[in-house]
C-alpha cells in the first residue's frame, strides 16, 4: 500500500467521525478490509487510507434461523470457521485470492468480499456473494449512516440496495456491518472427474450435465497444462470435474446417472472416467478451483472472463489465435474462463475485449502491474448511457467522490 | 378477487391539473407514437385498469397506452418526460400492494402487447423473453424438454415476468430456489428518458453496479422493463409432499426449525393454522385433518433416493415435535391434492367473508408462535377474524384479515389491524413485505423501519434514474422529496470526538 496515512478506526463511531472529517475536509479516501484485494482493481492515487479490520466480529449467529452478522472487518476465515462448526456454510464459496497476489492466505474480510461479490464453483447452483447478502448498514460519502434489507430472505421493502453495494468496491459507501445468509453443509459430496477431453468436447459434457437433473455444484474443465499443476491429480491430461453435494443415497444415485451419460459422450468424443474424489482430495480440488491457485506461481496478467458457457471454447480459441503463451480454465460449466497471459504493457486487452465484444459477456482483469492497471479498463468498459447511470448512483451516494475515488471507473 | 366494489382512493401525490387539461393534446401525440388501437382514452375502455389486485383502491388513469415495440415505449417515456406526464407501468396487473394504482393525472403504460418469447436457448438454460409473458407460460414453453422456471408465484397463470421483475416474486419453492432476483440473469430497461440500457444477459453478474439487482423489486419507479433473460432449471426427477397435522402451531412451529437446522431445505414449507384449514377444506376437500391446529405442507424434490431417504428424515422431526397426523404423497395426483387446499386458500377465505386484506410481512422464523398468539390478541382487540398462511420456510406470513366493507368503519379497522401485524413484523426482527411490494399499502408503514437517511438515500437512487420523479411516483415512499433537496450535502461539522487518533 503506498498511500501516506492509513487510519484504522477502533469503534463504528470513530470510523463515522473519520469519514464525516473526509467529507466536510473534501478529502479522498481509499477504504480496505484487510487489504487483501488492494492490487485488484483500478489503483487509486489517494493520500489517505481507512481501514476497517479493527472493526471486527461477529455480532448474531443463530444456525437454526441460517443468518450471521458480523462487523465488516470480520476475517471471513473466522465466519467460515464459526459455521461450520455448526455444520454450515457460506455456500457462495468466497475465493481466498491472497497467494494469486504472492501473499498470505485468509487475510480478506467479509466486507472486502461483498465488496467485491466475488463467488466460487458453486455460483451456479446457489448463486453469487450478492445473493447471500441478506442487509447491511454503511456510511455513505455523505457521512451519513443508512441501511438496507434485513435478516430475512423474503424481503421487498424498498430497493435492493445489497445488490447495489455487491461489487461495488467501496465506491458508495463504508459498510459496517453485514448480514448473510447461511446454508447447511451437505452430508456428503462427491466429485466425478473424466480425463483427456478437449475443450470443446469437455464443456458439451458439461453442458449435457448442467441440462440433466443431477443438480450439480460445480462443473469445470482444467486442459492439460493447468490440471499439470493440481495438487490433487498426478497427471499430464485434461481433467473435466463435476461436484455432487447431498445425502449419501442422493449422491451415490448422482454418480451412477453422470457415469451414464459420461459413458455415451465419451464413447465419439474420447476421454476416460476416473475414479471419483471423495472426501480431502474433493475439498482441495474445488478449493484450487476457487482461489484459481494454478496461477500463484507466475505473476503474468490473470483475466476472469463471463460468458454464456456453450461459447467459452469458442472464446478461448479466438484468443489463443492472436495471442502467444496463454493459459486458461474453464469454471461454472464454460461461463467462466481464468485466462493468464503474457507480460504486455496492455495484457492483451483488445485481444480479449473483441472476442467478448462477439458474444456478450464481461472481462475483468485480476492481476496486473500497477501500470498496465491504469493504462487499461481494468472493468469491462460501460456503454455511455450506462456509464452516465453509473456515475449518476455514485453521485448520489458519494457527490464529493470521497470513497474509492476511481476504483472502478473514471470517476467512479 | 373477492373485494367487493368500494370506491377508495388513497392519498396520493396531488394531481396535475394543467396535465388533465391538455389531455386531449396528450391523446393526440400518444397516438401519433402508437397507432391503431393502442392508445385508450374512452371511459368505459379505461375502467378495467383502474385498480390492480388490491382493489380496495381505485382510481381512473387518464389515458391508457398499450404499445407493441420498444421504440415506441422510449418514444412515449421521453414525450412524457418532456410534457411532464406521469407514468405507471402494468404487466396484469396482479400486484397486490397497489404496485400499478392509475393517477388521475398519469397515463398506464401496459405491456399486455409484449407477450413473445424470443428464444429458448436450451444449451445455455435461459429463456429470453418479453416482459408481458406471463410466468406460468415461460415454464410451459421449456416443460417438453424437462426444464422449468423456478419461481412460481400463486398468481402465476396470470402474472407478467415484466410485473414479478418489477416485483421481486417469490413463491412457494423459492425456499430452494430463490426468489427472481437469484433467477434473473439479464434485462433490458427503458429510462424515463427515453433511452434504453442492457443489463447482464447468457452469461453471470453484471458488468459496472449491479443495476439487475436493483431494477428488481423497483416496483417500477426506476425504469420499464422491455426484455427479460431468466435461467430455467432442469425439473427435479421426483417430488413428494409430506402433510403433518400439529395441536398446536408452537409445535408446529419448532418442527420447521428442527427440519431447517437439521440440514434440510425443503422445496417448500408451508403453514396453516386452524381457521385456514377449515376454510380450504371445506372449498376443496384436499382431505385435510379438521382436528389439528396448524397444518405444515413439506415438499421434498430431487432423485427418487434422495427424496425417499428425506422424506424419512422428515417424519421423524416431525414425530419428534409431536405432529398427530402424517401422510405423505405416493402419487403425483396425491400430491398435488395435499398443495390444492394451499393453492386455494385465499378463494377459500373470500368464500367465507365479504371482504380481506392479505398481509405480507417476514419474520425469522422462530418468532412464528409469539407472533400467532400477538395476532390473535390483536385480532379480539380489532374484532375481525383472521386466518393465517405461511411461507413457513421463510418466515414470510400472509394474514388474512377478514372484514365487511358494508359494515360502517370496518374497512378502516381492518387497515388499521393490518398495519398492526406489519408493525410486530417489524418488531421482533422482520420486515413490512416479504413478496407484494410496497406500493401503496405499505408506503406509510416506511418509516417504521427506515430511517429519515435510509429513506433519503433510497429516493436519491430513484433520482438517478428519473430526476424529475414521473415514474410511478406516490408509490413505496411515504414522502416524496424533490431530487435537488435531496442532492445538497449537510456537512457534519460536529465536535471532532477522538483528538488523538491521526487525522488526514
Amino acid at each position: 500500500m503506498s498511500a501516506t496515512l492509513v487510519n484504522r478506526p477502533d469503534t463504528a463511531d470513530q470510523l463515522l467521525e473519520e469519514v464525516r472529517y473526509a467529507v466536510a475536509k473534501k478529502i479522498p479516501v481509499s477504504i480496505v478490509g484487510a487489504g487483501s484485494k488492494w492490487n485488484m482493481g483500478r489503483p487509486m492515487e489517494t493520500t489517505s487510507v481507512i481501514e476497517l479490520s479493527a472493526l471486527s466480529g461477529v455480532m448474531l449467529y443463530e444456525p437454526e434461523e441460517l443468518v450471521i452478522s458480523a462487523a465488516a472487518g470480520t476475517p471471513i476465515a473466522e465466519i467460515e470457521k464459526l459455521v461450520a462448526a455448526h455444520g454450515q456454510q457460506l455456500a457462495f464459496e468466497p475465493p481466498d485470492f491472497g497467494p494469486v497476489f504472492g501473499e498470505k492466505k485468509a487475510r480478506g474480510t467479509v466486507g472486502g468480499a461483498i465488496a467485491c461479490n466475488l463467488s466460487g464453483p458453486r455460483r451456479i447452483k446457489a448463486g453469487a456473494a450478492r445473493d447471500h447478502l441478506l442487509g447491511f448498514h454503511a456510511i455513505s460519502g455523505r457521512g451519513e449512516q443508512f441501511k438496507s434489507g434485513g435478516r430475512v430472505v423474503k424481503n421487498v421493502t424498498g430497493y435492493d440496495l445489497s445488490k447495489l453495494i455487491s461489487g461495488s468496491w467501496g465506491t458508495i459507501g463504508v459498510m459496517t456491518e453485514i448480514t448473510l445468509k447461511v446454508l447447511p453443509v451437505a452430508e456428503s459430496t462427491s466429485t466425478f472427474v473424466v480425463v483427456g477431453l478437449d475443450d470443446t468436447a469437455a464443456i458439451k459434457l458439461l453442458t449435457k450435465i448442467l441440462q440433466s437433473s443431477n443438480d450439480v455444484s460445480g462443473a469445470v474443465h482444467l486442459p492439460n497444462v493447468v490440471a499439470a499443476r493440481s495438487d490433487v491429480f498426478s497427471i499430464t491430461e485434461s481433467v473435466t470435474a463435476v461436484r455432487v453435494e447431498g445425502p449419501v443415497p442422493s449422491v451415490t444415485y448422482r454418480i451412477a446417472d453422470l457415469t451414464r451419460i459420461a459413458e455415451e459422450h465419451c464413447r465419439t468424443a474420447g476421454g476416460q472416467i476416473i475414479e471419483p474424489l471423495d472426501g480431502s482430495a474433493s475439498l482441495l480440488f474445488w478449493a484450487e478451483v476457487r482461489d484459481a491457485s494454478y496461477f500463484t506461481t507466475s505473476e503474468n496478467p490473470l483475466w476472469r472472463l463471463s460468458v454464456p458457457p456453450t461459447v467459452g471454447p469458442q472464446v478461448a480459441n479466438s484468443i489463443a489465435d492472436a495471442l502467444v503463451n496463454i493459459e486458461y480454465f474453464f469454471d461454472w460449466g464454460g461461463g467462466q474462463i481464468w485466462l493468464s497471459v503474457e507480460s504486455t504493457p496492455d495484457a492483451g486487452e483488445s485481444t480479449v475485449r473483441s472476442a467478448i465484444m462477439k458474444v456478450g459477456g464481461h472481462a475483468n482483469l485480476v492481476r496486473a502491474s500497477k501500470e498496465t492497471r491504469l493504462r487499461v479498463s481494468v472493468f469491462q468498459p460501460l456503454d455511455p448511457v450506462l456509464y452516465q447511470l453509473n456515475r449518476r448512483i455514485k453521485d448520489s451516494f458519494d457527490p464529493l467522490g470521497v470513497l474509492n475515488p476511481g476504483r472502478m471507473y473514471e470517476g467512479i | 378477487m373477492p373485494i367487493r366494489e368500494g370506491v377508495r382512493s388513497m392519498d396520493m401525490p396531488k394531481p396535475d391539473q394543467a396535465v388533465i387539461a391538455r389531455r386531449s393534446e396528450i391523446i393526440v401525440a400518444l397516438r401519433r407514437i402508437v397507432p391503431g388501437d393502442g392508445v385508450i382514452a374512452d371511459e368505459e375502455a379505461l375502467r378495467p385498469f383502474e385498480a390492480d389486485a388490491l382493489t380496495a383502491y381505485r382510481q381512473l388513469p387518464l389515458i391508457v397506452v398499450l404499445p407493441k415495440t420498444t421504440d415506441q415505449i422510449s418514444r412515449v417515456l421521453a414525450y412524457c418526460q418532456k410534457m411532464e406526464v406521469k407514468v405507471v407501468p402494468r404487466g396484469a396487473g396482479t400486484s397486490l400492494s397497489g404496485g400499478a394504482m392509475p393517477l388521475a393525472d398519469g397515463i398506464i403504460l401496459g405491456l399486455s402487447k409484449f407477450n413473445r418469447i424470443l428464444e429458448i436457448d436450451y444449451e445455455n438454460r435461459v429463456v429470453v423473453a418479453q416482459p408481458g409473458v406471463t410466468n406460468l407460460d415461460i415454464s410451459n414453453s421449456v416443460e417438453g424438454r424437462g426444464f422449468y422456471y423456478a419461481p412460481d408465484p400463486s398468481s402465476q397463470i396470470a402474472c407478467t415476468i415484466g410485473g414479478n421483475v418489477a416485483e421481486n416474486s417469490g413463491g412457494v419453492h423459492c425456499l430452494k430456489y430463490g426468489l427472481t432476483t437469484n433467477n434473473l440473469l439479464g434485462l433490458e430497461v427503458v429510462l424515463m428518458d427515453g433511452q434504453v440500457i442492457r443489463m447482464g444477459g447468457r452469461h453471470l453478474d453484471c458488468t459496472g453496479y449491479d443495476l439487475l439487482g436493483l431494477l428488481t423489486g423497483s416496483e417500477g419507479l426506476l425504469g420499464v422493463v422491455t426484455e427479460v433473460t431468466v435461467r430455467i432449471l432442469p425439473k427435479p426427477v421426483d417430488a413428494r409432499a409430506i402433510l403433518l397435522g400439529f395441536p398446536s402451531s408452537e409445535l408446529a412451529g419448532s418442527c420447521v426449525a428442527g427440519v431447517i437446522s437439521s440440514g434440510i431445505i425443503p422445496a417448500g414449507m408451508e403453514m396453516m393454522d386452524k381457521p385456514a384449514i377449515h376454510a380450504t377444506e371445506a372449498f376443496v376437500h384436499a382431505g385435510y385433518p379438521l382436528d389439528v391446529e396448524a397444518l405444515l405442507i413439506v415438499e421434498l424434490d430431487g432423485p427418487l433416493p434422495e427424496v425417499d431417504y428425506l422424506v424419512e428424515r422428515v417424519k421423524k422431526i416431525a414425530r419428534d415435535n409431536g405432529a398427530s397426523n402424517i401422510a405423505v404423497s405416493n402419487s403425483e395426483e396425491e400430491r398435488l391434492t395435499f398443495w390444492a387446499g394451499r393453492k386455494a386458500a385465499f378463494a377459500a377465505v373470500g368464500r367465507m367473508s365479504p371482504d380481506y386484506f392479505c398481509m405480507d410481512g417476514t419474520i425469522p422464523r422462530k418468532q412464528l408462535s409469539n407472533v400467532l398468539i400477538r395476532m390473535r390478541e390483536l385480532s379480539e382487540i380489532y374484532r375481525l377474524e383472521l386466518a393465517n398462511v405461511f411461507h413457513a420456510g421463510d418466515g414470510n406470513l400472509h394474514p388474512l384479515i377478514m372484514y365487511d366493507a358494508s359494515n360502517e368503519g370496518e374497512f378502516e379497522r381492518a387497515e388499521q389491524f393490518g398495519a398492526d401485524v406489519l408493525k410486530l413484523c417489524v418488531e421482533v426482527g422482520g420486515v413490512l413485505t416479504g413478496e407484494h411490494g410496497v406500493g401503496v399499502e405499505k408506503r406509510d408503514l416506511m418509516e417504521v423501519m427506515f430511517s429519515e437517511e435510509d429513506l433519503n438515500q433510497q429516493q436519491r437512487v430513484k433520482c438517478a434514474f428519473d430526476p424529475t420523479s414521473l415514474l410511478n411516483p406516490g408509490k413505496m415512499f411515504p414522502k416524496l422529496h424533490r431530487c435537488a433537496e435531496l442532492g445538497r450535502i449537510h456537512i457534519h461539522h460536529g465536535r471532532i470526538n477522538f483528538p488523538d487518533i491521526p487525522r488526514f
